[in-house]
């Protein structure tokens, strides 16, 4: 038997198709869907082969090559297109990784309390302490430059905003009739958790996620840029911006996948930021502050 | 004693405590990741003869167990000894007092900036709720949050430097004026200090593009923050009355509204100042600003420990303290924290 608080589920489905009638979310919605496409189609849309070095050096954009060639004589719109199924799966995955362990862990804190609770909760503070970009740069040299570690070290910042949002809402339900009712009635600790606790839990979580793919997808980029994450040839937008660097006055080497990584994760701000706003103004705002 | 003071000495306390942590994290992270700095820092020949491998694990103190090698990095931290840089085989400690203030500068001015625009933005935004001006500075604020800011540092640079050439290039001042004699390290204040308006108004139009590309994402955060903070206070019951015995606006705004806004407002700045120092990193690389970001950068990929940990450890305790401050501000604007 599935319980949910009554309130909430209600609140939730009533609202969500609202969202949808906003601009914002529909503009979100429609580049997400494209972005998707793009990924999935690239090799019958891309005009060219994204490796292949058989165009003239660092044309500009004109017909042919619609986003100019880079420095090898690549063709840069192809290399865009390619680079979104080398970037969009690694972030999905990135943040479904980071939402299922900080919200294991967080749920773990908030639902046994005492040590395990200060334990996890702890660590998390520490990595809090340190500012992003930096800590995921130590990581990621320290495991060594490639596109798998810099999710890793991704990773390693990501999950202590779910931790401490898991944590606080498994706290506000933890107490509640419901819950203690399904304990009363035998439920083991686990399938209490599953089937009384994570479904109160996992719209506010989702939202979280939603606005966090950007996040993901920046410090990810960011890390290729500063040559951390992808390896050439591969097309990686970071690694491809990186790249427009050392032949800047060619600016459309760097300009179109910075367009590229700009588009989907201002598409996703905007997805999130509608549900967010959707949501119980109350859960909203509890999100916002203790996802930061 | 006074509440305020027990407050602080609490929330000292706490930060002293979080320091060691962040001296543990930094140790932990640095040495028990599979990167091994011997292949990183000797050339291949090197590498390929034992005795000067060993020679120089053991000049690095790499050769002994690891909690001993973390009891005598703590020693030397108490001593305010960081230890010596294996790249520019200075110590640590003089690197850092060179690259710190530098970064400071550029951080400071843009927190600066993200606060007078994105309070003012979300001022306005709450103010003309639903209105043509909110839905812009909402998408626009959306924006601010999803430029990549190695891209935007890059197209800034392309556009006002090389293009336009509206801006100066890289660096903190042109060479050929030199810098400031150091005193704060900081070269706007020490141009001012020396009564050099030449070097102040170099380092100063130098600080304009970096401080506002960085100040970009915070912008955009501080606009959403500022408008759902001042949606709420505005509310509230004590603004209606104020309004209902018919004060001026602007007495309602200031006195009333902004006050009790600012603290939301306040811990979010305070964050916002973490992702300043992050996103430092990725902007100092472009406009060559000789700051810790490209340290950090130098050091982590060369896999320079005693580097790498001064840089985590220093950036953390100022991000500590940061947050110190916000802890206090908070004290003094909202006297109901002082009493919990």
């Amino acid at each position: 038997m599935r319980r949910r608080d009554p309130l909430a589920r209600k609140g939730l489905l009533r609202r969500l198709p609202q969202a949808w009638r906003q601009p914002l979310a529909v503009v979100g919605g429609v580049l997400v869907v494209a972005w998707i496409v793009v990924a999935l189609a690239a090799p019958v849309l891309a005009p060219h082969d994204p490796l292949a070095q058989e165009l003239p050096r660092l044309a500009a954009p004109g017909p042919g090559h619609w986003f100019g060639t880079d420095q090898l004589g690549r063709d840069i719109l192809s290399r865009v297109m390619y680079g979104a199924r080398v970037s969009i799966p690694l972030t999905l995955l990135l943040v479904a990784l980071s939402v299922l362990i900080g919200g294991l862990l967080g749920a773990c804190a908030g639902y046994f309390g005492r040590w395990v609770d200060e334990t996890i909760m702890r660590v998390a503070d520490l990595v809090f302490a340190f500012p992003t970009v930096i800590l995921a740069m130590v990581v990621a040299a320290a495991l060594g430059a490639s596109l798998t570690n810099a999710v890793l070290a991704v990773l390693v910042v990501a999950w202590p905003a779910y931790a401490r949002v898991t944590r606080g809402l498994v706290l506000g339900v933890r107490e509640r009739e419901f819950v203690l009712s399904g304990r009363l009635l035998g439920f083991s600790v686990w399938r209490s958790l599953r089937v009384d606790v994570l479904p109160n839990v996992t719209g506010p979580v989702l939202v979280l996620a939603t606005l966090d793919i950007g996040t993901a997808l920046l410090l990810l980029s960011g890390l290729s840029f500063l040559g951390l994450g992808a390896k050439p040839p591969s097309p990686e937008w970071g690694a491809m911006v990186a790249s427009g660097v050392e032949v800047f006055d060619s600016w459309w080497v760097a300009t179109f996948p910075g367009l590229a990584i700009l588009t989907v994760v201002l598409a996703f701000n905007f997805l999130g930021d509608t549900l967010r706003d959707a949501l119980d103004p109350r859960t909203a705002r509890a999100i916002k502050e203790r996802a930061l | 004693m006074h509440p305020l003071a027990r407050f602080l000495i609490r929330r000292i306390l706490l930060a002293v405590l979080m320091a060691w942590g962040i001296t543990l994290v930094t140790f932990v992270l640095t040495n028990l990741v599979p990167g091994d700095p011997v292949a990183a820092n000797l050339g291949q020949r090197a590498l390929g003869d034992p005795a000067i491998v060993a020679q120089w694990r053991a000049e690095h103190g790499l050769d002994k167990p690891l909690w001993q090698q973390y009891l005598i990095h703590l020693q030397g931290l108490v001593q305010g000894d960081l230890g010596m840089s294996q790249q520019s085989h200075r110590p640590v400690g003089q690197d850092l007092a060179e690259f710190v203030p530098a970064t400071l500068e550029l951080a400071g001015a843009a927190i600066l900036v993200s606060l007078v625009l994105g309070v003012g933005f979300g001022v306005v935004a709450a103010l003309r709720r639903d209105r043509l001006s909110d839905h812009a500075l909402r998408v626009l604020s959306l924006i601010g949050i999803s430029v990549p800011t190695f891209w935007l540092a890059l197209l800034a640079f392309y556009v006002f430097f090389y293009r336009l050439q509206l801006t100066p290039g890289s660096g903190r001042v042109d060479v050929a004026l030199g810098l400031a004699p150091p005193v704060t390290g900081l070269q706007t204040v020490d141009a001012l200090l020396a009564g050099r308006w030449d070097i102040f108004a170099s380092a100063a139009g130098h600080l304009v593009t970096p401080a506002l590309v960085l100040a970009l994402y915070t912008i955009g955060l501080l606009t959403r923050f500022t408008r759902s903070a001042v949606l709420e206070v505005l509310g509230q019951d004590y603004v209606r009355a104020a309004r209902a015995k018919g004060l001026p606006g602007r007495t309602i705004l200031f006195r009333y509204v902004l006050r009790s806004a600012l603290v939301p407002i306040i811990t979010v700045a305070g964050l916002a100042f973490g992702s300043l120092l992050s996103g430092t990193v990725l902007v100092e690389a472009i406009f060559a600003w000789p700051g810790v970001g490209q340290y950090a950068y130098k050091s982590a990929t060369t896999l320079d420990l005693p580097a790498v940990m001064g840089v985590g450890l220093v950036v953390g305790i100022v991000y500590l303290v940061i947050n110190l401050i916000v802890d206090v501000l908070y004290g003094v604007i909202d006297p109901r924290v002082r009493l919990q």
